[in-house]
């Protein structure tokens, strides 16, 4: 089953082992984590829909994404691995490794770049010793670049855990990495 | 200035876009004067007052709503809402979603019921967690205060994929799949969500149809051109003393814009070039900016399309190499992969245009971006290879000296540091012999369908 799928941030066995089985979603996930999966499931004619929704709640409670956890996904909808590994890998947000216990996006797009976005990225370098896609040593912040994350009129922006910072500097950037637990 | 009717009501001091507030402003009396029609009446309405789409293609919205099976068809049918807002430069419908959330609110609620939908999904992009929280906010209100009636509302989320804003592929992505446009036809609104009729519509579209509705379409005329009737959102950013988001008339000049709204160059340097429509409009040099008119014929005129509205400026500081190379990894990023025309054009885009800004450029590099972006033209499912290929082209037509001079001093003449250059995964000796054979002949290794770079198939 593993043969064609391309395991780049998987985990996986080096030689073929018979897939592991697909842990229980209800263990695998908090009570609070699947309620929000059942309210998502809710709203649609058909459950697959959920599935990107799920993926974020799942991220949310976990941090990444581990085969393990789109193991549990795929029972959860009762899809094919396959059918969540794709979703999972074609969409930027979903984090196929562990990442750290921060992570920022710095858009890097025009109207950014524009503005100072490659002095952001170095600033993150240069305080944390770290380039894009990268974890400091020590699990506290992760580095990504983004594509327009439609701040163009408060160019340049980072999206830290979720929340846009707008209209930044370097010495902002500087107390944002200061004040990082 | 033309009287505005999208941004007034938010930027009032302490407008926080409750329910209550809004409907203090006049909120929601469209709804009840759309209830009280006929849904064919409505969207007849919606037609005369020739609103366009404001999500980029410009269609006029009335229109599409039109091409809906007749009300005997006994399927179930959708209202999706684009609010997948990522096309560079463009910031628009995050101002409503924010801070003005129940003015899309109404005009989903209206459009649902001209549709006869039996439901309605917004598609808010993964990132814009505060729009989604405000919409949510306004749609559990809105549900609460009984206004939505049996045409519920529902919120959906993406996960950072551009192509996503792409109608079909945002209703695969809907489906709970990867974001691959569908080929057209069979058209949405014959067979959109799950099949069924669907009609998907932009927010700022949307928030336009409440006060059509309530203030009626010779009131409508009154601002914007014929062929473009009404107020648009135009989100500046780039090189200007005062970036934003303004409400101004379709038809407007460019330089009004410009000068008056975003008080021109920033730092008092000169205009080099704009950006007129969001990333995919490509380039204009600043000789055309002083006539440029903004709106759907006025860009057509000037040999490229309105887009989202979104103008970029960049001042004489800026190198256009390295902003078409911005350019090009985004979109070599976005692409889908399903058709190779933009698979491997955009990769190979991406890769010319970051040797040539590098200073690693080949004399006949230019003419071998012009030649990749003539062959990614109107040959795909979506128009992504189109939109990755017109800022390409535009930017060569316009400064093309720009790129030979890179190519001829080995530099960048503006002094920027080396971009991230896009490499294939493979091995140096496996690269440079495939260089060597792309270099000489990529047009025929397109033509034959042979994949060129690593984001496809295997290299032969």
């Amino acid at each position: 089953m593993t043969a064609g799928i391309p395991t780049a941030g998987i985990p996986m066995p080096k030689k073929a082992a018979a897939p592991p089985a697909a842990p229980d979603p209800r263990r695998h996930f908090g009570a609070e984590t699947i309620a929000r999966f059942e309210s998502w499931k809710r709203q649609y004619p058909d459950e697959r829909a959920a599935l990107i929704p799920i993926l974020h709640a799942a991220q949310d409670e976990k941090g990444w994404l581990s085969r393990e956890t789109l193991e549990a996904v795929a029972a959860y909808l009762k899809l094919p691995f396959i059918r969540v590994y794709e979703v999972a890998s074609f969409y930027p947000m979903f984090h196929l490794r562990a990442v750290g216990r921060h992570v920022a996006w710095v858009c890097r797009n025009i109207s950014c770049d524009l503005r100072g976005a490659s002095a952001i990225v170095e600033t993150f370098r240069r305080k944390c010793g770290i380039g894009p896609d990268e974890t400091t040593p020590d699990g506290k912040l992760t580095l990504k670049l983004a594509e327009c994350l439609g701040g163009c009129a408060s160019a340049p922006v980072v999206d830290l855990d979720g929340v846009y910072r707008e209209n930044l500097d370097v010495a902002q950037v500087e107390k944002l990495i200061a004040e990082l637990k | 200035m033309a009287e505005r009717y999208l941004l007034p009501r938010l930027e009032k001091p302490g407008y926080r876009g409750s329910l209550e507030e809004y409907r203090r402003e006049g909120g929601y009396e469209a709804l009840k004067k759309a209830l009280a029609m006929q849904p064919e009446e409505v969207t007849a309405i919606v037609k005369n007052s020739g609103l366009r789409g404001r999500g980029g293609a410009g269609f006029p919205t009335g229109l599409k709503w039109t091409f809906m099976p007749p009300a005997a068809d006994p399927r179930p049918r959708y209202l999706a809402v684009n609010a997948d807002e990522s096309e560079p430069g463009t910031c628009k419908d995050r101002v409503l979603m924010e801070r003005d959330p129940h003015s899309v609110v109404e005009g989903v609620a209206i459009s649902a019921y001209a549709l006869r939908a039996k439901a309605s999904y917004v598609y808010i992009r993964g990132e814009y967690r505060a729009s989604f929280r405000a919409m949510e906010r306004a749609i559990t209100e809105a549900t609460k205060a009984g206004l939505l009636a049996d045409r519920p509302i529902h919120l959906h989320v993406g996960a950072g994929a551009y192509i996503c804003g792409e109608e079909t592929a945002l209703m695969e992505s809907l489906e709970g799949k990867r974001g691959h446009p569908r080929p057209k036809p069979p058209f949405p609104a014959n067979f959109g969500l799950w099949g069924q009729p669907t009609t998907v519509n932009n927010v700022e579209t949307l928030a336009n149809v409440p006060p059509i509705l309530a203030k009626g379409i010779e009131w409508y005329a009154t601002m914007g051109t014929k062929a473009s009737p009404g107020n648009f959102l135009c989100g500046i950013s780039g090189h200007v003393e005062r970036p934003g988001v303004y409400e101004v008339p379709l038809g407007i000049p460019a330089k009004t814009i410009l000068d008056d709204l975003a008080g021109g160059v920033r730092g008092g340097k000169k205009l080099k070039a704009i950006i007129p429509g969001g990333s995919s409009s490509g380039f204009l040099p600043a000789s055309a900016v002083e006539k440029l008119v903004m709106d759907h014929d006025g860009l057509k005129n000037a040999g490229t399309m309105f887009g989202t509205g979104a103008i970029i400026a960049l001042d004489e500081t800026s190198c256009i190499v390295r902003a078409t190379k911005v350019l090009c990894q985004f979109y070599h990023h976005e692409t889908c992969g399903q058709c190779s025309q933009c698979r491997e054009g955009c990769a190979w885009l991406d890769q010319i245009c970051g040797r040539v800004e590098n200073g690693e450029g080949r004399p006949d590099d230019v003419n071998t971006l012009l030649a990749l972006a003539d062959g990614m033209r109107g040959k795909t499912i979506c128009a992504l290879s189109d939109a990755a290929a017109i800022p390409v082209q535009l930017a060569i037509q316009h400064f093309r000296s720009e790129f030979e001079q890179h190519v001829a001093e080995k530099r960048c003449p503006f002094g920027n540091p080396p971009m991230h250059v896009h490499t294939d995964g493979l091995d140096d000796e496996k690269r440079s012999e495939l260089v060597e054979i792309v270099h000489s002949d990529v047009l025929t290794l397109l033509n034959e369908g042979k994949s060129t770079s690593g984001k496809g198939m295997a290299v032969q």
